[in-house]
Formats: C-alpha cells, structure tokens, sequence
C-alpha cells in the first residue's frame, strides 16, 4: 500500500488575527506553524494504514523552505517520506493551480490511496484534493470520517444531516479527511530526532495562471460589549439572574 | 443565467438552498438577468413548482439517484452549465454544495470561490466576492477570473426570503450516464443515534476547555445542563484531543457551528478557532480564571475564578432555586 498524504502550513494564530499593512496576509511575526486539524488526522490515517496494511506513507506539501518543518512533523509521527513541491510564494497559489501541480508530481509515483484535509485551514477552499481526484481521474469522496481498506477497495463514510453514507470505492482512490475520523498521535522523542535525517525530496513545477485573485483580507467586526459579573462563587446570584433573564431556567 | 444548484433533502429544500435561492435571486436581479435552478436527485420534480419567482428550473430527475452520486450530479451540473451558459453558477456553501461545485470546476477547468458572503456587482457583472477564511473568522475579498464563475454561499450569510411570484417553466435536463458515473456512489446508510438535545438544536450550551482538566469533570457541566432548560454540552479541541469528550462535542472551526441563545464558556481561552463555532450565540458568558484571557475581549458576560469553584456554587444555587 503506497499512501499520500497532503499537508499545508499555516500560521498557529491563537488568540486573535494581525494582517500586514498591505493588507493582504495575516501576519506571521512570532507566530508558530501548524497544519490543519484534518489533515492532521489525514496524517494519522495514512500512518495507520500503513501499520496496518503495509507499505509506506510519503507527506508532502506545495511551500516555503520553512515547509519542512511540517514535513518532518509528519515523519516524526510515522511517516516514512517527504516531498515538498517548492513555491516559497505559495500563499498566491490558488486551488487549481496548487491541484495541477500536486497531480503531476504524484502521478508517476503510483500512490494507492491519496489522502487531503476536507478543506484547509486557511483559505478553506473545500477543492484541491477532489481537482487532483479529476487530474488523475480517480474516484474520490469527500469530507471522510471512518475509513477501511479491504483488500483493493476502500470502505469510507460520510457523515450527513441524519446519519452516516457509506460509499465503497475501488483503489486507487482519494478522500479528503474531517478531524473525528481519528485522534492524532503526539511524536515520540526519537521520531522528532530521526526526523531530522531523513532527506525531503524537492522538486519544482510551473505554476499556471491564477483563476481566483485575493484583493484584500479584513476582520469581521465582533461587537460585544463585557460585563464582568463578579470575581469567583460570588458571581453565582449575578449569573443566575442572567440566565433567568435569557430563559435559561 | 444565473444558475442555482439547490441541494434537495427528503423531498424538501433545507435552509441553506432557500438561502442559496434568495442570494441568487438577488444577484440575478442587479445583473438583470434570467434567473435559473438546477435540482438533481431521485425525487425532486415536484419541488419545482414550489419554486416561485424563479424563470427556469431544471430538472435531472433519475430513479438510479439512491442518495448523493457525486460524479453523475457533477457531470448533469456541468452538462447545464454548458447548455444555458450561465455567467454565474451559486450552490450552497455545505458539504453537498462544495462537493459538486468543486467537481464541476475541475471537470471545466474553471476557478471556484466557496463560502461567500457577499457579491459585489458593477454594470451587470460580478467584480468580486468576500469570503470566509479561517473557517470564517476572516474575511478575504476576491476576484474570480474565469467564466462562468462558480461560487458557493456560506450558510447563515443570507437570510432566506420565500419563493414568490410567477409559477416558473419547467425543463427537464437528461444526460446520459454510464456506469463509471457511478463509480462513488452509497451503498448504505447508517441512520445516527439519537442521543438527547443536539449541540445545533440546544438554546444553551455549556462549553468546556482545558481548564476543565478532566474527562470527570464534565460530569458537573453535565449536571449543569440538565438544570437549564434545553441545555447540550460541548468542548474545545484541547477536550476533545485529550479524550475527555468526543469530537462530535467539538465546537469551532473543524467541529459544530452552534447558535444557541446563551453559550457557557468554561476554563476555555477563547482561540479564534474556537470562537468561530460559537460567534453566532446571542450571549456568550465566560468563566475563566485569567483575567486577561482573550475570552473576554470576546463575551457578553465574564466571570474571572475557579470554575471548579463557580460552578458547584452556580448548581448549588440552582438547585436551590428550583426546589423553592
Ligand atoms: C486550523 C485550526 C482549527 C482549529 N479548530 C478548532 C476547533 O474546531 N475547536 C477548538 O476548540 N479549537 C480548535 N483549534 C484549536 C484552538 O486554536 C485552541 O488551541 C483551542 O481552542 C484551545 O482550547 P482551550 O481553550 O480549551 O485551551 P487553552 O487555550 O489552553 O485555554 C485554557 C483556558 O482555561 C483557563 N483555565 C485553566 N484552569 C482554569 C480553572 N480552574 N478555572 C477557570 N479557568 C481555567 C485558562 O486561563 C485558559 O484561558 C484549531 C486550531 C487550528 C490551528
Ligand atoms: N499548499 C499545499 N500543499 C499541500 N497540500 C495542500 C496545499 N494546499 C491545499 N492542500 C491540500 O488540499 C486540502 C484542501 O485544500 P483547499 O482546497 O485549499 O481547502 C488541504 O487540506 C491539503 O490536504
């Protein structure tokens, strides 16, 4: 079993948003980094698979240099291979041409099953695992939160308004991953070391011409208006006449 | 044209299509142009005359449809895009509505802006959209350089306004479908469990985060909530990871968007990711100990302690309260 598992970097934002002065980005400046919970458990899911089935699980992202650092995460966690697709300017990449290049890096590495987050964790775009799908023309299911793999098919459900779809595809096939479908494992001490001897493939592809074009990124205004209550147990009559004021009891 | 692909669920249009069909309406009428609907499934003609106020609705109605086929809904979708030459195509902003926009997007190789939450019109045409980011917790204003331009709304955006005026034409749309149509297609349906009020259907919901500190601990949110009227109780990502909760308690970004009247946010930090699930309660109270924690900048009501010892006190209380 050959897994792929696709991976973005993003800023680890926390508490709240600074954009640049143009605007235009969100402002990294002492931030952390961090992948998207999906793909976190995307991750995850490949590894187990992997354990389970044999073969091997190969990350890979479309970024920076500093990229590496959630490459090397995922090789740390169990995965045995890396491959960054260099595009220090990958924020300007949009979904289509991040899929065409993804599609025609993997296409001769003849990956069995082809794991994305549902959607990513920054721009959330909800397409660039199902346009790779289309690239390779490959089935693909979306949104994922249970997969099995029985011999050369793939057993995957969907969770809906009032239940669970279940969909069972033939392999290769490529599904994109919502956080629940497993718990990610925490990197042991000795995988974050041998991680950092384990060599990332890098490879460049053309970046074809932009279809979606970001003119400016702005905060939704919040607008709520702080009442302190009071300072522990001596609270509780405050808060009581609140709820009784929003019907809560 | 302007083109709606409406999601059809038991025989019924679900809020997020009304509201798909009110922003189309709406973006057809400043372009000044014919304003058409797409619905697809096994049963669904006779949901088109409902559809008033609208000129066409087109109907791909096959009995082979036992649920969502996502690759013959996409190919009938872009079979009626290339037939009617719509300028703009909106679907709804859900699982379903991505799902297919983005399949038609790359089956005709055109850009796809999802989740948006605002057209801008200029002289008849679309200059640009505002969409979610972060789940929606930022905002991006965009331009969509291809054509037709595909876009999904973002629920809860638009309200929905009800279908009114002229019956609309009604066209039947048949496509021929082959087997590798078929190819992802469900083979079953697993009906959920029904356990008690759901975290989207509760008016409150108690929330707990790290400063819980156990999975025991949510037993006194649990005794919290079943002294509030309609109470459900959810988590952060820290509970959830930590085993202390299960992650369809999750609440933010990658879990529920909840809206209830009053959101209880316990020993929880208050995470842009977090807040995203939750920003569209009525109030929010937050009990933390910190009282810098950014919560505060984000709730209507705060209470700075020990939420191990506010809330044995607050179900004390009530207890009290309620006996009386
Ligand atoms: C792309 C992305 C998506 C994410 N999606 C989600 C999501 O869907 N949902 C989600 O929740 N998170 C999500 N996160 C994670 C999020 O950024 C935060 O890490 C998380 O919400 C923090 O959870 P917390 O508030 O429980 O923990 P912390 O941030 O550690 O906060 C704990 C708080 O509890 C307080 N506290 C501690 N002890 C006590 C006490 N005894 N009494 C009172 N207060 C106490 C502390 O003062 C502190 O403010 C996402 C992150 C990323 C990057
Ligand atoms: N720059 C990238 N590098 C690697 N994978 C990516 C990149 N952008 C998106 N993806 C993958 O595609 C998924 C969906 O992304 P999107 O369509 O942008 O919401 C993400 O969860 C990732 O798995």
């Amino acid at each position: 079993m050959k897994v792929l598992v696709c991976v973005k970097r993003v800023p680890d934002t926390g508490g709240g948003f600074k954009l640049t002065a143009d605007g235009m980005r969100v402002d990294t400046t002492n931030l952390d980094f961090a992948i998207s919970p999906h793909e976190e458990c995307a991750v995850e899911e490949a590894i187990r698979i992997v354990e389970k089935h044999g073969g091997n699980a190969t990350a890979l992202t479309l970024g920076p240099v500093a990229a590496q650092e959630q490459l090397r995460e995922a090789i740390a966690k169990g995965v045995n291979s890396a491959v960054r697709l260099e595009a220090e300017d990958y924020e300007s990449w949009d979904p289509a041409a991040t899929a065409q290049a993804i599609a025609e890096a993997v296409k001769p590495m003849g990956f069995d099953l082809l794991l994305f987050g549902n959607e990513s964790a920054d721009t959330c775009n909800y397409q660039v695992g199902l346009r790779v799908a289309h690239l390779l023309d490959l089935p693909c299911v979306t949104g994922i939160k249970a997969l099995e793999i029985q011999d050369s098919r793939a057993i995957a459900k969907r969770e809906v308004k009032d239940g669970w779809e279940v969909y069972e595809v033939a392999l290769p096939a490529v599904f994109t991953v919502k956080e629940g479908i497993n718990n990610p494992r925490h990197p042991s001490l000795r995988g974050i070391m041998s991680a950092k001897k384990v060599p990332i493939e890098q490879k460049k592809l053309t970046k074809q011409p932009a279809q979606l074009a970001r003119k400016a990124l702005k905060k939704p205004h919040e607008g709520r208006q702080l009442e302190i209550l009071g300072q522990g147990p001596e609270a509780v009559p405050k808060i009581v006449a609140k709820l009784r004021e929003l019907g809560a009891i | 044209m302007i083109l709606a692909i409406l999601e059809a669920q038991n025989k019924a249009l679900p809020e997020a299509s009304l509201e798909t069909a009110t922003a189309a309406r709406d973006v057809a009428q400043k372009t000044n142009d014919t304003l058409g609907v797409l619905l697809i499934g096994k049963d669904v003609r006779a949901l088109a005359p409902t559809l008033k106020g609208i000129q066409i609705v087109l109907v791909a109605e096959d009995q082979q449809f036992n649920g969502y086929v996502p690759e013959a809904f996409a190919k009938i979708a872009a079979e009626a895009i290339m037939k009617k030459s719509p300028k703009i195509v909106l679907a709804p902003g859900t699982d379903w509505g991505n799902d297919v926009l983005a399949r038609v997007a790359a089956r005709l190789n055109l850009g796809f802006a999802s989740n948006c939450t605002e057209f801008f019109i200029e002289h008849g045409a679309l200059k640009r959209v505002t969409r979610s980011n972060w789940g929606g917790s930022l905002l991006e204003d965009l331009e969509l350089l291809s054509n037709p331009q595909l876009l999904t709304l973002q629920p809860h955006a638009v309200p929905a306004k009800p279908c009114e005026g002229a019956a609309p034409t009604i066209e039947d749309l048949s496509v021929p479908l082959h087997d590798k149509d078929f190819r992802v297609r469900v083979k079953a349906m697993i009906p959920s469990e029904k356990k008690g009020i759901s975290l989207t259907d509760a008016k409150v919901v108690i929330g707990g985060g790290r400063g819980l500190g156990s999975a025991e601990a949510f037993t006194m949110l649990e005794e919290l909530a079943s002294l509030l009227n309609n109470a459900a109780v959810g988590a952060t990502r820290v509970a959830t990871n930590n085993n202390w909760r299960p992650h369809s308690d999750q609440i933010g970004q990658t879990g529920a968007q909840i809206a209830p009247d009053l959101y209880i946010a316990c020993g929880i930090s208050g995470a842009i990711q977090h807040m995203v699930g939750c920003k569209s309660a009525k109030k929010i109270l937050a009990i933390n100990k910190d009282a810098e924690a950014p919560i505060f900048q984000r709730a209507d009501y705060g209470v700075v302690g020990d939420l191990h010892q506010v809330v044995p006190a607050l179900i004390a209380e009530l207890k009290q309260v309620k006996g009386a």
